[in-house]
């Protein structure tokens, strides 16, 4: 039986965080997919956060935790009401055809 | 302290957020016809914030919330400038939005929030209020850049500044949790007494990169100023007017007080990174903005290279760099409303016009206008006698002192290349063929405001240098 300690929690969520990061670079299709990049970033934050805390018998980061998942919540609501105007302008939400200004 | 005394201290933000939900429950059951009021009330809001601060109860220097918040010489002297800068741009945008049928109330409601999020920013001293302000602020600015919602290009500006800015805070999370796992504290104060030298624990270093990383991103600082340009242009002009001025003194107040009080000890592993980002910044301003032709963008791209002399300043990490910056940022807060002043002043029959080519001539059609973006753009170049030279002159001076002679000889070259652009509008202004005039009627506030920026830039401030520096001093040295 593999004892699962501090590290194994860092790593996952730098895993997550790495997919995250990738997932709004890479993609060039679809702004719903950043949306949940993001979100996916910020639970990776999460995972270290709490994994810490319970590392450093510290409440503090579990109650960054909960300020982090509160103020993710109010990110994807903005972030969902200006795709929503951004969509009603352009009728699509392809990422690559976010293009008007060049320099 | 007892809760009355605590929230005591606390009142010019309690003034702005109550005031700005009292206005948003007014300008719901007014409607559109009253956004003109609204406006007005939330000058209001901010001016009386502004007295708080000045001649607010309490002492000086308090600590609040359990290490959280701190008021100080610092943050009262960022808080002014900030209130001062978004009340000044409050009253600019009146009469575009009104042409452009965008006078609705939310406007100066959202503007007073993200106010009310600088505020909390310049005042952090932990990781959990750090965030929570820089939060507080953005979530209202990616709305006020998608402000004009029928607007293709509005839109696609919000939605860049969301993503981008929603990854930057991302990144800013991340280090804060690496730092809160290495060190065991959030707040500043335990990090500086945990982060000694003589353990620079590698995961305390990474987080501290992911951290700069995040707060470069605020302040658009190269390699991390990709949303700048885009979200200048394509937000309406008032709002690219207040995005450049307010924003980036507080980002810039917490970037310094973030550095200089939670790892003064471990300076050398940061100093190196800082010193980087100011120098590709100032390449970036310098070399980007020489091709532009829309002045939105030339000006995003100015302020970007201005971001990397400001961090000249924090680069020294001492006291008098720190006053540095707060010298060059409350020049560039003016510099940069009284060009904005100018460029909402560029308005034909037919609407607003952003090319730098119908500047062309200006001395002939519009003799004081040419004369107020004259000065403006000297100072921004930084030409002796104007407040821009000073400005850069006490940031070149601090990295001298701490033994950095290359990043101030960076910083010159780069303010060498910069001045070709500024200068090249100066000569279109006054050498070239006249373009269609522009309108006259203006209003009195922008050119209020432009005029008293650029007698602020040259002669006032040559005089006067002398208080401000003081006062930058004087705060600077709170933070120590």
């Amino acid at each position: 039986m593999v004892e699962i300690g501090l590290g194994n929690y860092l790593i996952v969520a730098a895993i997550l965080f790495a997919i995250g990061m990738a997932g709004i670079f890479v993609n060039r299709k679809n702004v719903i997919v950043i949306l949940m990049s993001i979100e996916l970033m910020l639970l990776a934050v999460n995972i270290n956060l709490v994994a810490f805390s319970q590392f450093l018998g510290d409440l503090t980061g579990q109650v960054f935790a909960f300020m982090v998942l509160t103020v993710a919540a109010a990110e994807a609501a903005v972030g969902l009401a200006i795709l929503v105007a951004y969509f009603r302008n352009r009728g699509d939400i392809a990422v690559e055809d976010a293009n008007l200004m060049k320099n | 302290m007892g809760i009355f005394e605590t929230l005591s201290f606390a009142l010019p933000e309690l003034v702005l957020v109550i005031g700005a939900m009292g206005l948003l429950i007014a300008g719901v059951f007014l409607g559109d016809s009253a956004a003109k009021h609204i406006s007005l009330a939330s000058v209001g809001l901010l001016l009386i914030a502004i007295i708080l601060v000045i001649f607010g109860p309490g002492a000086p220097t308090a600590s609040l919330f359990d290490g959280a918040f701190r008021i100080d010489a610092f943050s009262d002297f960022a808080k002014v400038i900030v209130f001062a800068a978004a009340a000044v741009a409050i009253l600019m945008s009146d009469r575009f939005l009104g042409g452009e049928e965008l006078g609705r109330p939310e406007y100066p409601v959202l503007i007073v929030l993200a106010v009310f999020g600088m505020s909390l920013m310049v005042s952090a001293t932990d990781l959990i209020s750090l965030y929570m302000g820089v939060e507080t602020q953005s979530l209202a600015l990616y709305i006020l850049a998608a402000f004009n919602r029928d607007s293709r290009r509005s839109t696609e500006a919000g939605l860049k500044y969301f993503v981008l800015g929603a990854l930057s805070s991302c990144l800013l999370l991340y280090g804060a949790s690496l730092i809160y796992g290495f060190t065991g504290a959030t707040s500043f104060e335990a990090i500086a007494s945990v982060a000694k030298a003589s353990d620079a624990n590698i995961g305390l270093v990474i987080g501290l990169v992911f951290l700069i990383s995040g707060l470069a991103f605020k302040v658009s600082a190269a390699p991390f100023h990709m949303w700048t340009p885009d979200v200048y242009e394509g937000a309406p002009t008032p709002v690219t007017a207040f995005f450049a001025a307010a924003p980036k003194l507080a980002a810039m107040a917490l970037f310094v007080r973030t550095m200089v009080t939670s790892f003064p000890d471990v300076i050398d592993d940061w100093r190196p990174i800082i010193a980087l980002i100011a120098v590709a910044s100032m390449a970036v301003g310098a070399f980007s903005a020489i091709v532009q032709t829309n002045i939105k963008r030339l000006m995003a791209y100015s302020s970007i290279g201005h971001m990397g002399y400001a961090l000249i300043g924090l680069a020294a990490g001492t006291s008098s760099g720190a006053s540095a910056v707060l010298i060059y940022m409350s020049v560039y807060v003016l510099m940069t409303i009284g060009a904005f002043a100018c460029v909402l002043m560029m308005r034909r029959r037919g609407g607003m016009t952003e090319n730098i080519a119908d500047l062309s001539g200006l001395s002939r059609t519009n003799m004081p206008l040419a004369l107020i973006l004259t000065i403006l753009m000297f100072s921004l170049a930084g030409v002796p006698p104007t407040a821009g030279f000073f400005g850069k002159w006490y940031v070149f001076l601090a990295a001298v002192d701490t033994g950095m002679i290359w990043l101030a000889v960076a910083g010159v070259i780069a303010s060498a290349i910069s001045a070709y652009y500024y200068l090249r509008i100066i000569w279109f202004m006054w050498f070239d063929e006249p373009a269609p005039a522009f309108e006259r009627d203006t209003g009195p506030v922008l050119r209020f405001a432009a005029w008293a920026c650029a007698l602020l830039m040259f002669p006032i401030l040559t005089v006067f240098m002398g208080p401000l520096i003081k006062t930058a001093e004087w705060a600077a040295a709170s933070l120590f």
